[in-house]
């Protein structure tokens, strides 16, 4: 065959063409590849390469009113892995676990972890010991996808005797992320749980901050790269507290490890909290990075729940101490003075409705006046004050001195107290005629359908101590708030704190509690309960006339008020007697 | 008589710039974060390969091509058989290690056999066109050309290797192109092609079987011709489906991916994906030699065979490519030129024939690192890690630079095939 010239250089022509127009095509692909849309690709290329690392920030520190540390951070340790997937997550915990010993179940919650934030490093461990990190570090080429790195851990360094109000951080669980109070928020980031720690969470969560490291198609870290400049993590200004940590010492020292029960110590005319204590303690430290088990087993099955915080939780009978409640509303109502004396005195018993109603003092008190009968504690007295004010009066007095309300103080989980609102509440819970006025002597005494915080009692003998302001207990000082809830005049007021200031001498039911060189003013209490022993109260403030701490102490089973009484004198005494405490600067804002 | 061989310096030298820009490609392929032993190295082999390559194309420039022509048949017998002994004792390698497309004795891969084939077809075609006296005018006449590709392209289609099937094809159409067969014929035998691809639609289908009816009225072939068409287009229809469930799944996946890269995004999708990633990230300039991170960090799969062009996307940028396709575009001018200038029309038809394998392959390579063609295991010349295939391409060279040596000189207007008869 004979290829003729003319037709071969048309073809070669057509076929130079042909290679030209098919290669041009070919390179305005790349043209419009890598000109035209090359910065998307880019961002592709750098998401595919840079994986963020998140570095938590350190929380702020806690102060006490002098500067004294009650919460900090020391280094710590998590460890977390890089991984795209739930299977290469889980073989890698698996090849882990025989290391560190995780158990299927932390491997089971790590993938959970991931398929909610897929583009974090999943946290393994959040709190790793340096035992694991050495271990770790030692077996680092085995697992590039590892992250271990420093990571702030909180630590209390008093404890025990902070735990009724500090509360203690911990990983945010699954329920938390999915609510929307925690809407900012990331599995394995630290969150404030009870206590301070979750009540200003806010202000001490600090700014996370963020790294770059470089990893490769199997996600494993190749190099630690600034390939971006890191985002330093910002620690939180500090938080300075009302708490006098001298004085929260003193208590919980005083209540040592035998004594159950709780404390509560205001400055009468803020409301500043300086101490809050619940007997027995908990380290708040061994919660950090997860509690143990057995711990948390040992917590959960005594019997005195020390996790259970008895000066703002619990409610109790007030008993007597809420006699100055009776006292007040019948003095607004212009029922009594404090030299009224009631038609029947005291001769151990008092009969209403055919039923006997006992004073605490067989023997008798015999014929008192309001201030004696405080004093002496006479429940006879108080029986009739009680029936003279009529239910309704007395249940309308109670609720605006705020009996049924919560505090207000700045901790998560008070309990609201119970005071019947109004004799309907009497009707719903036993029924419209299943009841009797009967129920006025028992209220009039501190005991029935009335039971009280160790806190709220404390902030109602806030208003005693001053001019019938109840100041709302502050731990932190933000916006102190003073409402008046009793309309006596000063010379009432006097009167009742010159009654109270009996109670603690030769006169009243508190004689072993008085103070060399001060006066302690308050009112005891024996609280009827469920158990056989009373519970036993003091609610005060000192000195009684120009006060400057209210305290008010309830002891489990402590039998008599008396004993309250001594514990909430000791407590004054140091508060009054110390030598004067410099304060500390504490590390300012940066 | 023996003439003396000059070296067609301009083809010499493009090829040596192509494989010098290979071989540094192939080793910056190797630099990665992650430790790939054997990509590591790799180039030191290539080298060593290109090394060979370079003396085999000496020592083929130096025999005639009379005797080149004397050798296809047996190198065609000699490649049928090694691809029906590979289809029977092969072994797969790399991203198709399903496909049977190496000969391995002992555990010791030997080759790719159809990288012989490509050569040994270019040339057995070259021969059974050459000796006739026309080109041929109907598709009746096109049976022996036909089979002398069918054989090995069934053989090869049988690995199952896609990529080396489009090759055949691409020679095929490319010889009978450049022996003059009428475009009409050609649309014609590329008919039933074109069913098959079409049969996935019905109503594509059917426009393109009335527009085949139209061409034939029109074309006015053989009565046999035109029924034998008809049969086969429609048979092709039917048979799409069938072909298309004996298909390998990866291949399956790979013509779907072509079509939509992000229905698979963490299997077959994820190579073009990546390499798509890699080439735009490259921008003007490129992440600078050896520097691109979706290599290092090994996203971008067979960085250093079959998606090696997008290491040049990545770290050389649109310049590295420009450069690159434009190197390929002065290669293949200069073998037209080589093919146009032949001394006979069998040296013209090999010329051709190798142009268009090379076509083929760089087009399909290129355009696949970007998505424009679905992903077939198909090397980039001069470019892709593989000894054999680095040897075929300058065995080629060697043909080329024989044929250009025996081709006339410039200002010669003689008819080809004449030339021998007339002195000059």
């Amino acid at each position: 065959m004979s290829l003729h010239p003319n037709d071969i250089q048309r073809r070669g022509r057509f076929a130079a063409w042909m290679t030209a127009l098919s290669l041009t095509l070919l390179a305005s692909g790349f043209f419009r590849a890598q000109v035209l849309e090359g910065e998307r690709y880019q961002l592709s290329s750098e998401k595919n390469r840079l994986r963020e690392v998140p570095i938590p920030a350190a929380r702020g520190n806690i102060y006490d009113r002098h500067g004294v540390l009650i919460a900090e951070n020391v280094p710590g340790y998590s460890v977390s892995i890089l991984s795209q997937s739930a299977d290469s997550l889980r073989s890698t915990l698996t090849r882990l676990s025989t290391i560190i010993g995780l158990t299927p179940a932390d491997i089971e919650s790590a993938v959970r972890r991931l398929r909610r934030d897929p583009n974090r490093p999943t946290v393994v461990l959040a709190d790793a010991s340096f035992d694991q990190v050495s271990v770790l570090e030692e077996h680092r080429t085995e697992f590039p996808s590892l992250i271990i790195q420093a990571a702030p851990k909180r630590r209390y360094p008093e404890g025990p005797v902070t735990s009724a109000f500090v509360g203690y951080t911990g990983e945010i669980n699954e329920t938390e992320l999915n609510s929307t109070d925690y809407a900012s928020y990331k599995s394995g980031q630290q969150i404030g749980r009870n206590g301070l720690e979750k009540q200003y969470e806010k202000e001490l969560r600090g700014v996370e901050g963020s790294r770059f490291v470089e990893v490769d198609a199997r996600g494993r870290v190749v190099r630690d790269a600034a390939a971006r400049p890191d985002r330093p993590a910002k620690t939180a200004p500090p938080l300075q507290t009302n708490i006098d940590m001298d004085l929260q010492r003193f208590v919980a020292g005083y209540f040592g490890d035998t004594l159950v029960g709780g404390v509560v110590a205001l400055e009468p005319h803020t409301g500043e909290v300086l101490a809050i204590h619940s007997a027995p303690t908990f380290d708040p430290n061994r919660f950090i990075g997860g509690v143990s088990t057995e711990y948390y087993k040992q917590l959960t099955t005594d019997d005195r729940r020390p996790m259970y915080n008895k000066a703002m939780q619990g409610r109790y009978p007030p008993a007597s101490t809420f006699k100055l409640a009776t006292s007040v509303v019948a003095l607004e109502a212009g029922l009594v003075n404090l030299d009224t004396r009631m038609p029947q005195p005291c001769t151990g018993g008092y009969t209403y409705g055919g039923r006997y109603f006992r004073c605490w003092d067989h023997a008798g008190h015999g014929a008192v006046t309001l201030a004696q009968a405080i004093a002496k504690s006479c429940d006879v007295y108080f029986y009739q004050l009680g029936l003279r004010l009529t239910l309704s009066r007395f249940l309308a007095g109670g609720v605006q001195l705020k009996f049924g309300e919560k505090s207000g103080i700045d901790l998560p989980n008070e309990t609201t107290p119970i005071w019947p609102y109004a004799v309907e509440y009497f009707d719903k819970l036993y029924g419209p005629k299943n009841w009797t006025n009967a129920v006025t002597l028992n209220l009039a005494i501190g005991q029935g359908e009335n039971t009280q915080t160790i806190l709220n009692m404390a902030r109602f003998y806030t208003a005693l101590a001053t001019d019938g302001s109840a100041a709302r207990p502050e731990v932190v000082h933000r916006n102190p708030e003073r409402t008046k809830i009793m309309n006596l005049t000063p010379a009432q007021l006097a009167g009742l704190r010159d009654a109270m200031g009996d109670v603690v001498s030769g006169r009243g039911t508190a004689a072993s509690a008085q103070i060399q060189g001060v006066v302690l003013a308050g009112k005891t209490g024996s609280a009827q309960n469920e158990t056989k022993i009373d519970h036993a109260w003091f609610v005060g403030f000192a000195p009684k006339d120009d006060p400057k701490i209210v305290v008010a102490v309830m002891l489990w089973q402590g039998a008599h008020g008396y004993a309250a009484a001594r514990i909430a004198s000791k407590i004054v005494e140091h508060y009054l007697k110390r030598p004067t405490i410099q304060p500390v600067d504490i590390e300012g804002d940066d | 008589m023996i003439k003396r061989v000059f070296a067609d310096y301009p083809l010499v030298i493009i090829a040596l710039l192509l494989s010098a820009y290979g071989v540094a490609i192939v080793y910056s392929a190797g630099q990665t974060d992650v430790v790939q032993t054997a990509v590591a190295t790799a180039y030191k082999r290539q080298l060593g390969w290109f090394a060979v390559a370079l003396v085999a194309a000496w020592v083929l420039s130096r025999a005639s091509v009379r005797l080149i022509e004397w050798v296809s048949w047996p190198a065609y017998i000699l490649a049928v058989l090694l691809l029906l002994v590979t289809l029977l004792f092969g072994s797969g390698a790399g991203t198709a290690s399903s496909m049977k497309g190496w000969l391995t004795i002992g555990g010791v891969r030997l080759g790719q056999p159809a990288e012989l084939a490509k050569v040994a077809v270019v040339l057995m075609l070259a021969r059974v066109l050459a000796a006739r006296r026309d080109p041929p005018r109907s598709l009746v006449e096109l049976w022996l050309p036909g089979v002398v590709v069918l054989v090995p392209w069934l053989l090869v289609m049988a690995q199952p290797d896609l990529g080396t099937g489009m090759v055949f094809v691409g020679i095929f159409f490319a010889m009978l192109f450049w022996a003059g067969v009428s475009a009409r014929l050609l649309l014609l035998a590329a008919s039933p092609a074109i069913s098959l691809l079409l049969a996935f639609n019905t109503g594509l289908w059917g426009a393109w079987f009335l527009i085949l009816i139209a061409v034939v009225l029109w074309y006015k072939p053989y009565v046999v011709e035109g029924v034998v068409l008809i049969v086969t287009n429609v048979a092709m229809g039917v048979l799409a489906p069938i072909l298309w469930d004996k298909l390998a799944p990866h291949q399956r996946s790979r013509l779907l991916v072509f079509l939509d890269p992000s229905e698979d995004p963490q299997a077959s999708g994820y190579h073009v994906i990546q390499s798509q990633i890699a080439i735009g990230s490259g921008g003007w300039l490129g992440k600078g030699f050896t520097l691109g991170t979706q290599k290092r960090g090994a996203f971008l799969p067979e960085q250093h065979t079959d998606f090696i062009f997008a290491v040049v996307g990545e770290e050389l940028g649109f310049l590295g490519v420009t450069v690159a396709l434009a190197l390929f575009l002065l290669l293949f001018l200069r073998v037209i030129r080589v093919a146009s200038r032949a001394n006979d029309s069998f040296s013209s038809l090999v010329a051709f024939g190798l142009l268009g394998s090379w076509m083929v392959h760089v087009i399909e390579n290129v355009g696949m690192t970007l998505n424009l063609m679905p992903i077939t295991g198909i090397p980039l010349p001069f470019f892709s890690y593989g000894g054999s295939f680095m040897l075929a391409c300058w065995l080629a060279i060697g043909i080329l630079v024989r044929i250009s040596s025996e081709g006339r000189g410039e200002a010669d207007a003689l008819p080809i095939g004449l030339r021998g008869s007339t002195a000059r």
